[in-house]
């Protein structure tokens, strides 16, 4: 295990009110404050690539520059998107990551063993106050875990392994507040397809959204990164939870230890650019139509919608706690004659505690199908694409045209819970009706 | 940075990076790429576009996936600029290194399918000559516009690289 310490040259000053963004930002950019829309240089703490934006584009462009990462210790490279590898070109884009890894001695290969956003904090690389650059756009996610996270392309990627540094425009932060508590069969991404419904997809507006309210402080840490992840489908740069005794206890299962909850907070007076209130004991699933995931709408607009194929995959939607609310509506009941039920487990890990619980099993025996650990077909890029013909319910984070296969199969995004009682039911499904 | 002229090619809101840069061909090279780049809203997108022209969209152009084919392809196609009413983070950061240049403009959507117009980055305008009209864009901060005149962060890198070897050039 690998756990880059944060630079330690820097102290974050008390003085002024500061939120979590600014005071993230204030460290990695040495400095006792930042403004929000001042530019800013950052040294990073930790790059993360996979497969298919990574090795196989940042390399040779290293090459040209004659250049090697600026601290291999730093950088963490993940298989995920082509694997398994099923042509010729999987294939070599595999082997591409695989072998840059070994030229430039980062030790941090990990190797089909999940998704990047799922892998980084379950291999113990992240921790409250780093900055992290990820060469994928559901970087945020590392945000559930107090990290300032976003997402870049490769040739900005290159230039963050060449330098260690990278620019950040100070965001603002958008605070969103969830009061009360989600009621049963509803979960953080109805939250999230709420806040897209309600806010758009640059609801975000590239600036740090923050997390907060009751219901948001009772979520498991899966949950916390299920928001933070889809900070991306409200566009936002990174999406930021003060860490808390919750986030202590999950890092340390995971082998990090002296984890600060004190120091990564907003000082309650710190000013930000505005707040969203929302209800979380009145939020009903929710479900987004073709082709956005801002086409959210409560359940029962689009119940009874007749499906092909249910999908739970993702970094978004097939960790464990995704597989548990699954299973808690599949055990004992059959998916519907003629739907395709499919299960990519996010995790090696998630997958086998899935097993050894029986949660797995419970999903199997339903009919469920188990695809291998990877992103599978939530980005359309392996074997698994849908055709013309299929209306598809999925756990994933978007449903643009195309994306998860033909351009004409439509896709509706859901929570585990929904997505299961609609294999059930055949068609999109309340998932209350069946707890 | 000089002004560039060609005919306007218009979407509307949230255009996203799979419809730019299709997922899959995104194992393939960037020519490969760049033939299917928006062919889920427009099929003839890539055939019909000529070296100069500048594609023209509403808001939160780029929105999605990290992925810079989504510049690179419009930036193989020829496209000499996009001018959208807002961007997504992370495809502005993309087309800036990419050597793209982008320009946000309120007023986008006075801009007609097939209109001739002159984008002009130093002056953060947009010209639309055949019909009178100018519309003022978001200027460029410096530091963007320094990457953009090096024709984008891969030879703005190699610059830099050379001067720090040769700190003294004769
Ligand atoms: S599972 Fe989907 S959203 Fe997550 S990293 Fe993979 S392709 Fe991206």
């Amino acid at each position: 295990m690998i756990v880059p310490t944060p630079h330690p040259d820097r102290t974050v000053s008390p003085a002024s009110p500061q939120t979590l963004a600014q005071k993230l930002v204030a460290r990695a950019a040495g400095r006792g404050r930042v403004t929000p829309g001042e530019i800013v240089t950052c040294r990073v703490d930790l790059a993360m690539m996979h497969d298919s934006g990574g090795p196989r584009r940042v390399g040779p462009m290293l090459e040209r520059l004659g250049a090697k990462p600026w601290d291999p210790s730093r950088v963490v490279v993940v298989t995920d998107h082509y694997v398994p590898v099923h042509d010729e070109e999987s294939r070599r884009i595999v082997a591409v990551a695989r072998d840059f890894a070994a030229q430039h001695s980062v030790r941090a290969l990990h190797d089909g063993i999940g998704i990047c956003h799922v892998v980084l904090p379950e291999q113990g690389h992240l921790r409250p106050g780093m900055f992290v650059v990820g060469g994928d756009s559901h970087s945020p996610t590392g945000g559930a875990f107090g990290c300032y996270a976003f997402g870049v392309g490769a040739t900005e990627m290159l230039g963050v392994l060449v330098t260690g540094e990278i620019w950040l425009k100070v965001p603002h932060t958008v605070r969103i507040r969830w009061d009360g508590r989600f009621g049963p069969g509803v979960s953080a991404k109805d939250a999230m397809l709420r806040l897209c419904g309600a806010l758009g997809m640059d609801g975000g507006g590239y600036h740090a959204v923050e997390y907060c309210g009751e219901a948001v402080e009772a979520l498991s840490m899966r949950e916390r990164m299920t928001m933070a992840n889809m900070t991306a489908e409200l566009g936002g740069q990174a999406g930021l939870f003060a860490p808390d005794a919750t986030t202590r206890a999950w890092l340390g299962e995971a082998g990090v230890h002296e984890v600060d909850v004190e120091t990564w907070r907003s000082d309650p007076s710190a000013a930000v650019l505005a707040e969203h209130r929302f209800d979380a004991s009145s939020l009903a699933p929710q479900v987004a139509a073709p082709h956005s995931p801002a086409n959210a709408a409560p359940v029962d607009v689009h119940a009874g919608t007749p499906l092909t194929a249910a999908y739970l995959g993702a970094c978004t939607g097939a960790k464990l706690d995704d597989l548990r609310m699954a299973a808690s509506i599949l055990r004992g009941r059959r998916c519907a004659e003629g739907l395709r039920l499919m299960v990519a487990p996010a995790s090696r890990r998630d997958e086998t505690i899935a097993r050894e619980e029986g949660t797995l099993g419970a999903l199997l025996e339903a009919g469920a199908e188990l695809l291998p650990t990877a992103c599978g077909a939530c980005a359309g890029y392996g074997a698994h694409r849908f055709g013309d013909d299929d209306v598809v319910i999925a756990s994933t984070a978007r449903n643009f045209r195309g994306r998860m296969g033909a351009p004409g199969s439509r896709v509706y995004l859901a929570s585990p819970y929904t997505v299961a009682a609609s294999a059930v039911a055949g068609t999109i499904a309340d998932p209350r009706e069946f707890l | 940075m000089t002004a560039t002229r060609g005919r306007a090619f218009v979407f509307g809101d949230d255009v996203d990076t799979d419809a730019l840069a299709p997922g899959a061909w995104i194992k393939f090279g960037v020519e490969e790429i760049a033939r299917h780049c928006l062919e889920a809203l427009d099929p003839s997108f890539a055939a019909r576009v000529r070296p100069g022209d500048v594609v023209v969209a509403g808001r939160n152009f780029g929105a999605g996936s990290s992925r810079e084919q989504a510049a690179a392809a419009l930036r193989h196609l020829g496209v000499a600029a996009v001018v959208a009413r807002s961007f997504a983070g992370i495809f502005h950061r993309n087309a800036i290194n990419l050597g793209l240049p982008v320009l946000e403009c309120e007023r986008a959507d006075a801009v007609r399918a097939g209109d001739a117009l002159a984008v002009d980055i130093a002056g953060a305008c947009v010209e639309l000559p055949e019909r009178g009209l100018v519309l003022a864009c978001t200027p460029v901060p410096d530091h963007l516009k320094a990457i953009l005149d090096a024709g984008g962060l891969l030879p703005w890198l190699e610059r830099r690289i050379a001067a720090q070897r040769n700190p003294n050039p004769p």
